[in-house]
């Protein structure tokens, strides 16, 4: 329990330098520019207290209980035993397929956290005001989340070929291109953002944990060298997919207009 | 007393909403797939207490205090002001949400742990520490930066796609010379750095402007600020890299 008190009061000064930039800009610009006196003081400066006490109860659990679990998500997916049923069955060399169970993982919750993720919603709900109707909140989600699924697990993948991050990413950069010339032009701004909207303040550090977790178990992988990157392709596909799902409605809304 | 206890349960609900997802696929993986018991599952759970509890007080505490008055400011320096200012808040803006972005804290950290466990930087907490922050610090820059060049483009009405696809000829040729250790860590740095801060801030400052210049759609103009504040973290960590 000391221990623990400890952990956070550390913590917990580290926090008051994390938040500092962002108040003295507040209060800065209130005072030197605005010159007006900040309304609700008081309850401003309880906020901040809340935001302080919050961040270091958030990174406490967060060493605690998210990226423990990531890891060990990684590691008992990976295991040998769990893989081959018995240590006799292990070949010499693994197939990429024998972690099936890992790229499934990585696409439910990809897929699961994204669905549920409150800022999507949001955007999703001026989406469809923007183009009348033409995307769908439904259908929009469905789109960031599929791109984000088959993001992490594609990213999964990469982690267990070994192959270099940036060739895939370069590919996506020239998928992204390419599309832009084709898709309706609203959306393009849109879809852009679309890839850094999704990754949830809770998600970033479960995936980023998993990544780190295969790379230190897969045999031959580094977690300096092959351990990150699945937040890249979490924000790069849905991206494509965000593009692809306004292309497919307008080709869609098309099509129902020349049938009439 | 009692609107602000409403509203404290309110965000706890809001933080349990976050990570249901996340503990019904664990859970269904654990019970139907793997079959096996977690280990230290009671420090697991009161870790995930702690995080929706204090994912609460934080979302709690923005909306008390930053985000009303930051979201007034943006709105206010967007519609009127001269064009100095307006840029020089929009670069404070980013680089001041984006220090205290908590994913970032924790990725830094992470990062941290890992340069040093492969040889890259020495393993003491000092020199961690050091990493972590130059790391944060070179994203927050980026952050500002990108909301600069975001404003200006919303300003003067400049095709966003041609401003990402320079981006992106930028990031390839960066990562040719980077040193193959801060690739990942870099291209990990622009999905990390826009959550639970930065966005609604930002959104904020993009619709006011948006809508304060005649002939201009707040939707359709005020996105793509969220998607520079992704692209030119990847560009700054790679020459942090570099410099280092």
């Amino acid at each position: 329990m000391t221990e623990f008190l400890g952990q956070l009061l550390a913590v917990t000064i580290d926090t008051v330098f994390d938040v500092l930039p962002i108040v003295l800009i507040i209060f800065g610009f209130q005072f030197l520019v605005i010159r007006k006196p900040v309304p609700h003081l008081k309850q401003v400066v309880l906020g901040f207290i809340y935001v302080l006490l919050g961040l270091s109860f958030f990174l406490v659990g967060l060493e605690q209980a998210l990226f423990p679990i990531g890891k060990l998500m990684a590691s008992q997916l990976t295991d040998p035993l769990f893989i081959y049923g018995s240590l006799e069955n292990v070949p010499k060399f693994f197939h990429w397929s024998d972690y099936k169970w890992v790229y499934i993982f990585a696409a439910s919750i990809g897929f699961s956290t994204t669905i549920a993720e409150p800022s999507l919603l949001a955007v999703a709900i001026k989406a469809q005001e923007v183009s009348a109707g033409t995307i769908s909140v439904w259908g929009l989600r469905i789109a960031v989340a599929i791109g984000v699924a088959f993001g992490i697990a594609l990213g999964t993948y990469r982690i267990v070929s070994g192959a270099p991050l940036h060739y895939y990413i370069m590919a996506g950069y020239v998928v992204v291109i390419v599309q832009t010339f084709f898709a309706p032009k609203m959306i393009i701004a849109l879809a852009y953002d679309s890839g850094g909207v999704t990754t949830s303040t809770v998600t970033v550090p479960l995936v980023t944990a998993l990544g780190l977790g295969l790379a230190s178990t897969v045999p031959g992988r580094s977690a300096l060298l092959d351990g990150f990157g699945l937040i890249a392709f979490a924000s790069l596909f849905p991206i494509i997919s965000v593009m692809a799902y306004a292309q497919l409605s307008q080709w869609w809304s098309l099509r129902e207009r020349k049938k009439n | 007393m009692k609107n602000s206890f409403i509203s404290i349960f309110q965000s706890l609900y809001q933080s349990l909403r976050d990570l249901y997802p996340i503990i019904l696929v664990i859970g269904f993986f654990q019970i139907v797939v793997l079959q096996q018991a977690i280990p230290h599952l009671l420090q697991i759970l009161s870790g995930a207490l702690f995080v929706v509890v204090g994912l609460s007080l934080f979302v709690q505490g923005l909306q008390m205090g930053l985000f009303p008055i930051g979201e007034s400011m943006a709105y206010a320096f967007a519609r009127k002001g001269s064009l100095f200012w307006l840029l020089i808040f929009s670069f404070a803006l980013g680089f001041g949400t984006t220090i205290a972005e908590p994913a970032l804290i924790a990725v830094a950290d992470e990062a941290a742990d890992v340069a040093a466990a492969g040889g890259i930087i020495v393993d003491t907490y000092v020199a961690k520490k050091s990493y972590a922050d130059g790391l944060r610090f070179t994203v927050a820059f980026s952050v500002g930066l990108a909301l600069i060049i975001g404003v200006l483009r919303i300003l003067r009405g400049w095709p966003i796609q041609y401003l990402i696809v320079g981006g992106y000829i930028g990031i390839v040729i960066m990562t040719a010379f980077a040193p193959e250790e801060i690739i990942g860590i870099a291209y990990d740095s622009g999905g990390v750095t826009t959550s639970t801060i930065t966005v609604p801030l930002v959104a904020a400052l993009g619709v006011g402007l948006a809508s304060s210049i005649k002939g201009r759609n707040p939707m359709v103009d005020g996105f793509g600020l969220i998607a520079f504040a992704s692209l030119t973290p990847m560009f700054f960590v790679m020459l942090y890299g570099m410099l280092r």
